[in-house]
Order: C-alpha cells, then sequence, then structure tokens
C-alpha cells in the first residue's frame, strides 16, 4: 500500500526556506507570487494490513513534529 | 562529578563536552553510545553534545531523540538527573519532548557562527547558579537551526515560570523572544543553543562557559 505523508509548516510558523524560495523566483523574473511555503513529502511502502491508527502514530511520533508541522495522509 | 556524554553519529561535541566537564569536575565522563539502552548508574550529569547527529536527516535532532539511549535519558530526567543538551543537544530534547518548542532554521537562513553576547535570565536554574542575574556573558555558537519556536502561550508560561536561562542579547537566529536556553518544569534539563564547552579555558578566548559546569560541580558536592 503506497502512502504519502505530506508534512507542511502550521500557519503563522515563520518558513525562511520558503521565503528564500519566494526570493528567487521574483529574482527570476516571476511576478505574481503571493507566498511560498516549503514543506516535505515522504512516501511510505506499508503493509496492506497496516492500521489508519499505526499510520496516524508513525506521523505524529516522528514523521511530522507536531509542535511546528502539520501532516496529511494520502493513500494511493 | 559522575557524568555521561552521549554519542550518536554525525555527534561533534562530544569530545569538547567531555574535555570541559574533565576539566572541572576532574573525572572522565562515561561516552555512551546511541545504540545503549542503559545509562551508568549514579549519574550527575548527563551532556546531550552538539554536532549533526544523523546528518540532521527529517529534523534536526529528529532521529537522535528517537534512539535507544533516549528512553534512558528521558528516565533518568524524570527522576531528576542534570541533563545538558547544548546546540544540536538542544534540538534533541525538544525533539525527545523534554523540552517544549522546537528549533527552527535561522530565520536569515545563514549558519550562523561566533561569540555572542548573552544575558543570563534566570541565575537560580541548577546550571547558571554560578552567574548572577542579567549578567552578560560571551559565548560561541555555531549552528543553522537555532530559531526557537513555541506558541504564545508556551513563551508566556516559560517566561512567567523563569525558565527562560540565556537570552541572546541581540537577535541572530529569529529566536522566539531573543531565548537562548530554557529549562524545563522541574528546572533540571537545560538545552541551550550556544556552546558553554567552547569557552572554559583561557586558551578559548575567556571563560564565561566554565561556570556553568562549575554550578553543576557544587551542587554535587553540596
Amino acid at each position: 500500500m503506497k502512502t504519502r505523508i505530506h508534512v507542511t509548516l502550521k500557519p503563522g510558523v515563520l518558513d525562511p526556506q520558503g521565503k528564500a524560495i519566494h526570493h528567487a523566483l521574483e529574482g527570476l523574473g516571476f511576478g505574481g507570487v503571493n507566498d511560498v511555503r516549503a514543506g516535505k513529502l515522504i512516501e511510505l511502502d506499508l503493509a496492506d494490513d497496516t492500521s489508519d491508527a499505526d499510520l496516524d502514530a508513525m506521523c505524529r511520533r516522528l514523521l511530522a513534529n507536531t509542535v511546528i508541522e502539520n501532516y496529511r495522509i494520502e493513500k494511493l | 562529578m559522575k557524568a555521561a556524554v552521549l554519542v550518536f553519529p554525525g555527534s561533534n561535541c562530544d569530545r569538547d563536552l567531555a574535555v570541559a566537564i574533565e576539566q572541572v569536575g576532574g573525572t572522565r565522563p562515561a561516552m555512551v553510545w546511541h545504540g545503549d539502552s542503559t545509562l551508568p548508574d549514579g549519574l550527575d550529569l548527563i551532556a546531550v553534545p552538539g554536532g549533526f547527529s544523523y546528518g540532521d536527516y527529517l529534523r534536526s535532532g529528529a532521529m537522535a531523540a528517537r534512539s535507544p539511549v533516549m528512553r534512558a535519558v528521558i528516565e533518568a530526567a524524570d527522576r531528576g538527573v542534570p541533563v545538558l543538551g547544548v546546540c544540536n543537544g538542544f534540538q534533541i530534547l525538544t525533539e525527545a519532548g523534554l523540552l517544549p518548542g522546537a528549533l527552527m532554521r535561522n530565520a536569515g537562513l545563514n549558519f550562523v557562527c561566533r561569540d555572542v553576547p548573552l544575558t543570563i535570565d534566570n541565575a537560580q536554574t541548577l546550571f547558571t547558579s554560578r552567574y548572577d542575574q542579567g549578567e552578560s556573558i560571551l559565548l560561541p555558537v555555531a549552528h543553522h537551526d537555532g530559531n526557537y519556536a513555541a506558541d504564545e502561550d508556551t513563551l508566556d508560561r516559560l517566561e512567567g515560570e523563569g525558565r527562560v536561562a540565556l537570552r541572546y542579547a541581540a537577535p541572530i537566529n529569529g529566536s522566539a523572544r531573543a531565548i537562548a536556553g530554557i529549562v524545563n518544569e522541574a528546572g533540571n534539563v537545560l538545552g541551550m543553543m550556544p556552546h558553554p564547552e567552547r569557552r572554559i579555558e583561557a586558551a578559548h578566548g575567556g571563560t564565561d562557559g566554565r561556570r556553568m559546569f562549575e554550578a553543576l560541580l557544587e551542587r554535587v558536592a553540596a
């Protein structure tokens, strides 16, 4: 079972990396970029019987730091 | 003083910490590998060193915080054993849940490596008792992820409870409320980004870090 975990910074948490990317896009002449937020994509290949509870625990206990990050689970 | 210094793959301040502890305390600390699930008995100090444990994979300190030795560190911290986390050690302690908040990429995106002036915000912690309240000291920093972040309630609580041990005298990395080091609720765990172990003898250019180890030693002797 292929699963993607999208890890993103919580709203309001400063994202210096996103800001730098934003600057670089502007430097390339792209106008109209209002904001950039950078995150992580983690792909898991899981046994079919992996429970949702386990998957959620993986996110909470390691894959995302819930102090500063949100996560979204996408099953493919 | 019976101390242990943790060693993770990618730690690079473990030996500096060990030298500082031995110079001040007179006894060579035990070097404990991250894969060990137990710590020596009767420790007076557990030191979590700086460096780039696990190559900062996932997040700084994230992998190290889940290593076997950290379970033993959490148990020891719960029993009141003093724990000092420096730089990557601070990141590891927040990732392990021993300290609140998180350390994010420096606001300027630059790796900051220089001596910085700090203010002792609480001179009554186990670790800062040999400094004066409000004293200005100089310690080196060398980090990319030192931008302390926590929600406003947590920051208010840290300040209200006197748990901000050190602050940057001037902003260097975007850290919330200029926080450079905090203690846990019980006061026996300190995480800080600056490196006290790199300023303990005159040859280092100053000795402002030395008193942190002296304070810990004094506590053992008392």
